[in-house]
């Protein structure tokens, strides 16, 4: 029964990476647009950034040298994806369910990577550097996991009663429910499995480092090895499922940042995106409407150039 | 309060309104205008309008006609989602594909944004106007009929004619301050969704309020301003504002015009030039204390730095954008100083950045900048004392929240004002209220609208207003300075104003930046400012 698991996790571990590169790049490939930046601009220099300051404050901002911050970005993208500090802010109640949620799964998800990792350790390296490895997995796994799992089971419980309250319940589609309950089979049927079955993540520890060096070995006999088939087998179809839907915003809200939000970056003449704009500005128009005088043929720039004092 | 039970209703209830607010119910503002009933009459929407017009709520904006027919009602629909498509192709709109896409894909419907929202928070919280409202009928139907998903993956709606004319309507419900994106956890934008619901209904189907688009971007691509004014008009009004000013301010001017050359080409909203002529007086007053090489121009459509496609139609925007640029190019200036006018400010400096290149692509520059730098480098003598009243600073948005020029305008304040005057509204900067004119509204006054926008959209910055000026003295006799460095927000302001009685009742006055400026010159007559409510 084993083997299932370890074909479902390969899959499911493939298709997650798959569709995460398609959702990359499927915003990354997204021609540019026009600025319609949000201040307050993470990377603003100077100081600008606690007030939400930009660069078109300075004088002749044209002539200078712009001021980018990758410690301003860190500044605030590290604690928003650690801790959700902008729900945080904006909507405390909903914080409450979401971030043990978020962090839950950041533990289990940071877990199974360091596990992963570790089996590689173990199964390709010396004695000497694997042994020590496999006593750090076996000292914190069952901690972050068992702590991982528990609030994502609290988080997910508590976003689907608000989802099925009054406020949220006509915005809230069948797929949305379902996402979370999802969540909380997955996860529960794997802190039951490691609360009556693994209490040291033995078997799991097991299990990833046969996976990791394609070793289909049994891993658990009886209950034990049946909880673990199907906890694996829920997680891993859970792995799969996510990119596919709009809890993909792990990937779009690095572009609705990077590329919108605090997009600002000027067009200054001569520059690299003159060239683009130009591209952009030859694509055909075809909008319907009378005043744009479009046919599908005229570009951008004819509809924009053409005269209208008649 | 009558309200939607459900996003579904927005094709349901022909011919009924969705939403009534009910004024006695809304949260009172503070004193002296704390008393509900003692508030102006709610003007209503004639039966007339009803009959005639699709019905959404209390008023009507973009007056979209009943249809007669059933080929009238398909083509409402289909004309709805034929938009819809092109917004999602590259060709067509390359101009903001991925932030559209982004806020269709990724909204967690969790409502963070509706406390966010003035208009919602002000309405009672009216369901019709929460953020999300809006963006979830659109959504639904992008992925109900567009990408054929299942209605258990995004929810379900009914598409009919009522749907799509309501939809519309209510892209003219939301003031695209963007506060609602500046508050969401995940970076969607349900403000820009209201602008791309009017592109469907602009640039496909024609339906566009005729204050922003026949009397509006039409008008001033066609005779040079939205306003009407043509060259010949303008030069009359500019030599006559000359005059005006010196002799209030014993200060010599002579506006240059479409002098080749200049370092600044100055481009004001035209609105100034007609409702305001004190504050285009004001900045020629600075700029030639300042001893600025500048100049005005001539040529239709460079003396009006409006662009209202900025609020609904991207093809209207770029033809405005691009003769903006091209006037400045002909001049052979520097750089485009933009006059106090949010909307121009964003339109030509931040959204054209990608629109303009090779020898249009001229440096714009925002006149807080330029002003600051004027008095930074002590050319102006200045006496703060000659603004010895309380200042209360207006945020616009296009200005500070969307351009992010927070702190020149509170430097001159800081040098015009004397210490103690000024105080900050709260919340300001970054995260100011609109003042309730934003996307249009502030032009827009059919039917009964302008009630509603004071009402609903405007009440918030009133609020904050009355708030700012709670310490002070509210007899009239003690007058108090609204501060609004932007044309749009300050015909909002004096709209406000006017609905309450609030110059006479309370001494409360508006007024530009330039104008605490001049006020505070040293070398020009004392009084610039001269209370008198225009």
């Amino acid at each position: 029964m084993t083997t299932l698991a370890y074909v479902v996790a390969y899959l499911g571990l493939v298709f997650f990476l798959i569709a995460c590169i398609a959702r990359f790049m499927m915003w990354a490939k997204m021609p540019m647009h026009m600025r319609w930046e949000l201040y307050p601009v993470a990377h603003e220099g100077g100081g600008k950034a606690a007030y939400g300051g930009s660069y078109l404050e300075d004088t002749e901002w044209w002539t200078k040298k712009r001021e980018v911050s990758l410690f301003g970005e860190l500044k605030v993208m590290v604690p928003e994806i650690l801790f959700l500090v902008a729900l945080r802010e904006n909507n405390k109640k909903l914080w409450t369910r979401s971030f043990p949620f978020h962090f839950g799964l950041y533990l289990v998800g940071g877990l199974t990577a360091f596990m992963l990792a570790g089996g590689l350790v173990v199964g390709y390296l010396p004695e000497s550097i694997a042994g020590p490895v496999a006593k750090i997995v076996a000292l914190v796994a069952p901690f972050l996991g068992g702590a991982g799992l528990i609030l994502g089971i609290i988080g997910a419980i508590g976003l689907f009663m608000r989802r099925r309250g009054r406020e949220l319940r006509d915005y809230t589609a069948p797929a949305d429910l379902f996402n979370l309950v999802f969540f909380i089979a997955a996860f529960g049927v794997s802190l039951v499995s490691f609360i009556a079955y693994d209490r040291d993540f033995s078997l799991v520890t097991a299990f990833i480092t046969n996976l990791v060096t394609f070793n289909l070995a049994p891993v658990g006999t009886g209950t034990a090895g049946v909880m673990l088939t199907v906890s694996v087998v829920l997680l891993s179809l859970l792995t799969a499922y996510i990119p596919t839907t709009h809890m993909s915003h792990f990937i779009g809200k690095y572009f609705a940042y990077h590329s919108i939000r605090w997009s600002d970056e000027p067009n200054l003449p001569g520059g690299k995106q003159e060239k683009i704009i130009q591209e952009l500005l030859s694509r055909p128009v075809s909008w319907s409407a009378p005043h744009i005088n479009a046919d599908g043929k005229k570009s951008w720039l004819d509809v924009t150039l053409e005269d209208q004092t008649k | 309060m009558k309200q939607p039970n459900s996003v579904k209703d927005m094709g349901k209830h022909p011919g009924e309104p969705l939403a009534q607010i009910n004024p006695l119910e809304q949260i009172p503002l503070p004193p002296p205008f704390d008393k509900l009933e003692d508030e102006p009459e709610y003007a209503q929407l004639s039966d007339a309008a009803r009959e005639k017009y699709v019905v959404l709520d209390d008023t009507i904006a973009v007056n979209i006609e009943k249809p007669k027919t059933k080929e009238e009602e398909d083509a409402l629909v289909n004309g709805f989602l034929s938009g819809l498509e092109k917004l999602m192709s590259v060709d067509d709109n390359w101009t903001f594909l991925q932030p559209f896409e982004m806020s269709m894909e990724h909204c967690a419907k969790c409502h963070t944004c509706s406390d966010a929202c003035p208009i919602y928070e002000e309405s009672g919280e009216n369901e019709l106007y929460r953020p999300v409202y809006r963006s979830e009928i659109i959504r639904r139907i992008y992925f109900k009929y567009i990408k054929k998903a299942s209605p258990a993956l995004h929810g379900d709606i009914d598409l009919n004619w009522e749907t799509v004319a309501r939809l519309i309507e209510l892209s003219y419900r939301c003031n695209v301050c963007r506060r609602c994106a500046q508050t969401c956890p995940i970076g969607v934008d349900n403000a820009l969704l209201s602008r791309e619901i009017r592109k469907i209904a602009s640039m496909e189907m024609g339906i566009v309020p005729k204050e922003i688009h026949d009397d509006g971007s039409v008008l001033q691509l066609k005779v040079g301003s939205s306003t009407g004014m043509t060259p010949l008009i303008l030069k009359d009004n500019i030599e006559f504002i000359d005059e005006d000013t010196a002799e209030r301010t014993g200060f010599p001017i002579e506006t240059p015009f479409d002098k080749q050359g200049a370092d600044i080409l100055l481009i004001h909203n035209a609105g100034e030039i007609m409702a305001w002529p004190e504050n285009p007086g004001a900045f020629a007053t600075v700029f030639e204390a300042a001893g600025l090489s500048w100049t005005l121009s001539s040529d239709a459509i460079g003396y009006d730095g409006i662009n209202y496609g900025v609020w609904y139609d991207d093809v209207q925007f770029a033809r405005v954008a691009v003769r903006h640029a091209a006037i400045a190019k002909k001049l052979g200036v520097k750089k485009i100083v933009l006059g106090e006018c949010g909307h121009a400010h964003k339109a030509l400096t931040v959204i054209a950045d990608k629109v303009l290149t090779g020898d249009l692509n001229i440096p714009r520059e925002s006149s807080m900048v330029t002003m600051r730098d004027i008095i930074r480098s002590g050319v102006l003598k200045l006496d703060k004392s000659r603004n010895d009243f309380p200042v209360t600073l207006h945020d616009p948005c296009n200005l500070v929240r969307l351009m992010g020029i927070v702190s020149p305008q509170r430097e001159i304040v800081d040098a015009v004002v004397p210490e103690g005057r000024f105080r900050e509204m709260a919340p300001h900067g970054v995260e100011n209220y609109c003042c309730g004119g934003g996307s249009g509204f502030a032009i827009m006054s059919g039917h009964n609208f302008a009630d509603w926008r004071h009402r609903m959209t405007g009440r918030r910055k009133f609020r904050q207003i009355l708030e700012s000026f709670q310490d002070e003295s509210m007899d009239p006799s003690h007058m108090k300075y609204v501060c609004a460095p932007c044309s749009n927000c300050k015909g909002q302001i004096r709209d406000i104003i006017n609905y309450y009685d609030a110059f006479e009742k309370a001494g409360i006055y508006y007024g530009g930046l330039v104008e605490l400026i001049v006020n505070a010159m040293v070398d020009v007559q004392p009084g610039f400012i001269d209370w008198e409510w225009h």
